[in-house]
């Protein structure tokens, strides 16, 4: 064991390695160093190596013996400090925090936000210590001291006309088209299905803040946003059954998969978050495009999707490239079976927001009123600084994830009615409502009739309808250029698929029945070159 | 022009030729390669733009800008580091038309990702790595890989206006290998044929990219057979067609690549011709490909 006394020394071995060479039969000798220590005598010198290929660098400047001149520290205004005497900003001018910061002036060493040199450790865990929840009003539809309604102007010109704000009408439409659906598919009807239950506030509330022109993002639980957007009930079937109406999708897709360009709202795909770095793109495209100025894209997803890369990816482009979007979370408390405890440890997604330097807002996603708010001011300040905004809606699934997941096995029934019951989003609104003499039980009554009415009506025609032509299975997998031709490959496939259907479309029973719920019952694949429809 | 001449003649083009066309990676306002260097100064900071580092940002960027009318031209800075991206690029860039019922990108919309790959000698495991055959399942997205720099460059330019999604994998050992008479205009070459870089009549050598220029160079032994040498060019949607058709013509074929053996390019070309011309090989389909 050495001394604990002894000096570090350099111990410098050179051994010398020497090996014929195979080809020239010269012998190679090689020396390897081993530096155990520093080299007693020798002080460090920097390299000044430069290569031919490349731009010299700069030769490094002696460090500076910095110390600021007291006069600065005693020319300062008084700073606000926390309670532990800390300095919560460093005041001044950008030239005089630079030169007071001293060498951590140089752009390498500074984030966009300003910093100070700190003698003490300065470890911290949150931006502010609890992110507060804004909210207009109460569980009851009571207004919120301090709180100010948003304008309702658009709500009243609703009422004037219809005696009713369209809010609350999708609101309460989509329990009933959920109710319909859902049911449906247990019984066989139609294949999948997603409920919004719980979640009507943070959905409608965030599309009615949204204007006619913008771009809508979504996840897979935001038909609510879709109806109030102008998709109609039938549209929304047609979807959910792929039959010969279902323009968006043409029957690809599995059920709650809408698509509608002509009202902004794109693909919805199955892959969570893949959404959020599409949206980025799209704000700096509208960022950039003359003809869209003023025109907003709004991105929702959810506290599981929000674990996902995408959504880092998608935050950090949108920050430092810009470009009009809204991060819309509906943080509902669970990833399917997977409740937030699980999902994260910091304060909530809101907390992300200021790391990626978004203007964030968490808001109650159950109050209809704070949510329109909000995103209205989101997307006022998403448009003019051309930037995105990150808002985080808390609210709470009352539904299943899907109608192939069970919730009773992981959270107790009895917390999911209490939601319902104590803090329910449609009755909290209702309630502001009647509060303001502009909703009645009589009118509520008639309304659900009404909506009940159109529902079945529309989900029974969307029923009968048809399934597409078959040949549809084959159309837009490749883009076609002009003068260009579908790739041969596709459509020797659907040659195949003719042919098939030409020998055993009428002999064997599952195939004759199955053909039956086509258009055209696969005689626009049966031509014999494989073109058609 | 060299070939990353080629490709900054090409960018350049493409972004004179179309406003709402967009140049952006990471690092491209500089250009590792060179394929992008000086496009900033002439187009703006808008248009030819760095991007934080993040693959799957990248490639999901470029659809989100394409579903709304633009031309995204976007860099992975290898190949090796594409896979990140997959998601976007499987799962939404290549199905994003049919899923929509041909609705998105909308029109005007296009999406081009340039990666550069293969071997140049000192790149180890994750600089040299051929990763084309990954993408061959995913149908509605183009690959292709060209050989030279005129290729390149009409290539190239096909890609950014052709409707659907394509990946442009350049062999980044070419990117300085030869010069060729690049011609300054606007051009494109045809997606989707193979071209046939010498005729003959008793074997066909199917290659794309840096091996195809082994092949050429390669002197058959005495008395030479008469080879047909085809540049593959696309690799999907593979030209089947036309490869069936010439290989009924010479009886022999022979695919040579740099990627492996497994889950490739050789594989799913020998497989597919060899079904279509079985009555015509008088031997099997060779493959000549990297190791594992």
């Amino acid at each position: 064991m050495p001394s604990p006394c002894l000096r570090p020394t350099a111990v410098t071995t050179k051994y010398a390695l020497s090996r014929r060479s195979a080809g020239t039969g010269a012998i190679i000798i090689a020396y390897r160093s081993l530096i155990t220590g520093p080299p007693p005598n020798i002080t460090p010198t920097h390299h000044t190596h430069t290569t031919p290929t490349s731009t010299p660098l700069p030769q490094p400047v002696p460090l500076p013996t910095f110390s600021p001149p007291l006069s600065a520290f005693a020319q300062a205004p008084p700073q606000p400090h926390t309670q532990d005497g800390k300095p919560l900003y460093v005041p001044g001018g950008q030239a005089e925090r630079a030169a007071r910061a001293g060498r951590m002036s140089s752009p390498l060493r500074r984030g966009s936000h300003e910093s100070w040199w700190s003698g003490s450790m300065g470890w911290f865990n949150a931006v502010a210590k609890t992110i507060p929840t804004y909210r207009v009003l109460d569980e009851e539809g009571h207004l919120v001291k301090g709180a100010e309604l948003p304008e309702l102007c658009y709500a009243e010109r609703w009422y004037s006309c219809f005696r009713l704000p369209s809010r609350y009408r999708t609101m309460t439409l989509i329990p009933i088209v959920d109710n319909v659906l859902y049911q449906s598919q247990r019984q066989g009807r139609i294949s999948f299905y997603m409920q919004c239950a719980g979640e009507e506030a943070a959905t409608v509330g965030s599309s009615a803040a949204m204007l006619p022109g913008d771009e809508m993002f979504g996840q897979y639980r935001e038909q609510a946003a879709l109806l109030h957007r102008g998709f109609t009930l039938d549209a929304l079937m047609s979807q959910c059954f792929g039959n010969v109406e279902d323009k968006g999708t043409k029957g690809r897709m599995m059920p709650v998969h809408y698509s509608s360009p002509e009202l902004g709202f794109h693909t919805i795909t199955s892959p969570l978050a893949t959404q959020m770095p599409q949206a980025a793109g799209a704000a700096y495209a509208l960022k950039l495009d003359e003809d869209r100025q003023g025109d907003c894209v709004i991105c929702y997803f959810g506290d599981g999707a929000a674990s996902e890369g995408d959504f880092h990816a998608a935050l950090g482009m949108n920050s430092v490239l810009g470009g009009p979007c809204i991060w819309f979370c509906r943080n509902n408390g669970f990833a399917i079976s997977t409740p937030i405890i699980d999902q994260y440890a910091g304060d909530g997604i809101a907390s992300r927001g200021p790391a990626y330097g978004l203007d964030t807002i968490r808001v109650d996603g159950n109050d209809t009123l704070a949510v329109l708010s909000a995103v209205r001011e989101a997307r006022r300040r998403a448009v003019s600084g051309k930037k995105g905004v990150l808002v985080e809606a808390m609210t709470y699934r009352v539904g299943h994830h899907s109608t192939s997941d069970d919730s009773s096995m992981y959270r107790r029934v009895e917390e999911v009615k209490e939601w319902s019951v104590v803090d329910n989003p449609i009755h909290r609104f209702r309630a502001f409502l009647v509060s303001k003499k502009w909703w009645s039980e009589p009118e509520e009554k008639t309304l659900l009739a009404k909506h009940k009415a159109e529902v079945m009506r529309s989900f029974g025609r969307a029923e009968k309808l048809p399934k597409p032509k078959l040949g549809e299975m084959f159309n837009d997998v490749w883009g076609v250029g002009k003068g260009e031709e579908v790739p041969a490959v596709i459509m020797e496939q659907r040659a195949e698929l003719g042919r098939l259907l030409k020998k055993y479309g009428d002999v064997w029973e599952p195939w004759r029945r199955e053909r039956k719920r086509f258009v055209e019952e696969g005689e626009d694949v049966m031509d014999c070159d494989g073109r058609g429809s | 022009m060299n070939l990353y001449q080629a490709i900054r003649d090409a960018l350049g083009t493409a972004l004179a030729s179309n406003p709402k066309a967009f140049v952006f990676g990471e690092d491209v306002q500089t250009g590792v390669f060179r394929c992008t260097t000086g496009l900033v100064d002439e187009f703006g900071k808008k248009r030819v733009f760095n991007t934080p580092l993040t693959e799957q940002g990248i490639a999901g960027f470029g659809i989100g800008l394409a579903s709304v009318g633009a031309s995204a031209i976007a860099e992975i800075q290898f190949g090796d580091y594409i896979f990140p991206a997959f998601d976007q690029l499987v799962n939404e860039a290549a199905k994003q038309r049919y899923a929509s019922g041909g609705a998105y990108p909308l029109p005007g919309g296009s999406l081009t990702i340039r990666a550069p790959v293969g071997s140049v000698g000192h790149g180890g495991l994750y600089h040299s790595q051929s990763p084309e055959g990954f993408f061959l399942g995913a149908a509605g997205l183009k690959v292709i890989i060209p050989r030279s720099p005129i290729q390149a460059k009409g290539l190239l330019l096909a890609a950014i206006r052709d409707p659907n999604p394509v990946l442009v994998f350049e062999p980044k050992i070419l990117y300085r290998a030869a010069v060729e008479e690049v011609p300054t205009d606007d051009y494109t070459l045809p997606i989707g044929q193979p071209d046939v870089v010498r005729e003959g009549a008793d074997l066909i050598v199917v290659s794309y990219g840096t091996p195809l220029h082994i092949c050429h160079a390669l002197k058959p032994p005495n008395p030479a057979p008469s080879i047909q040498l085809i540049d593959l060019r696309t690799i999907s949607p593979m030209p089947f067609g036309a490869l069936t058709e010439a290989v009924k013509k010479t009886g022999r074929m022979v695919v040579v690549h740099e990627a492996g053996k497994s889950g490739g390019v050789g594989n799913d070309l020998a497989g597919e011709v060899g079904r279509r011309a079985f009555e015509y090989l008088e031997a099997p389909i060779g493959l000549v490909s990297g190791w594992e």
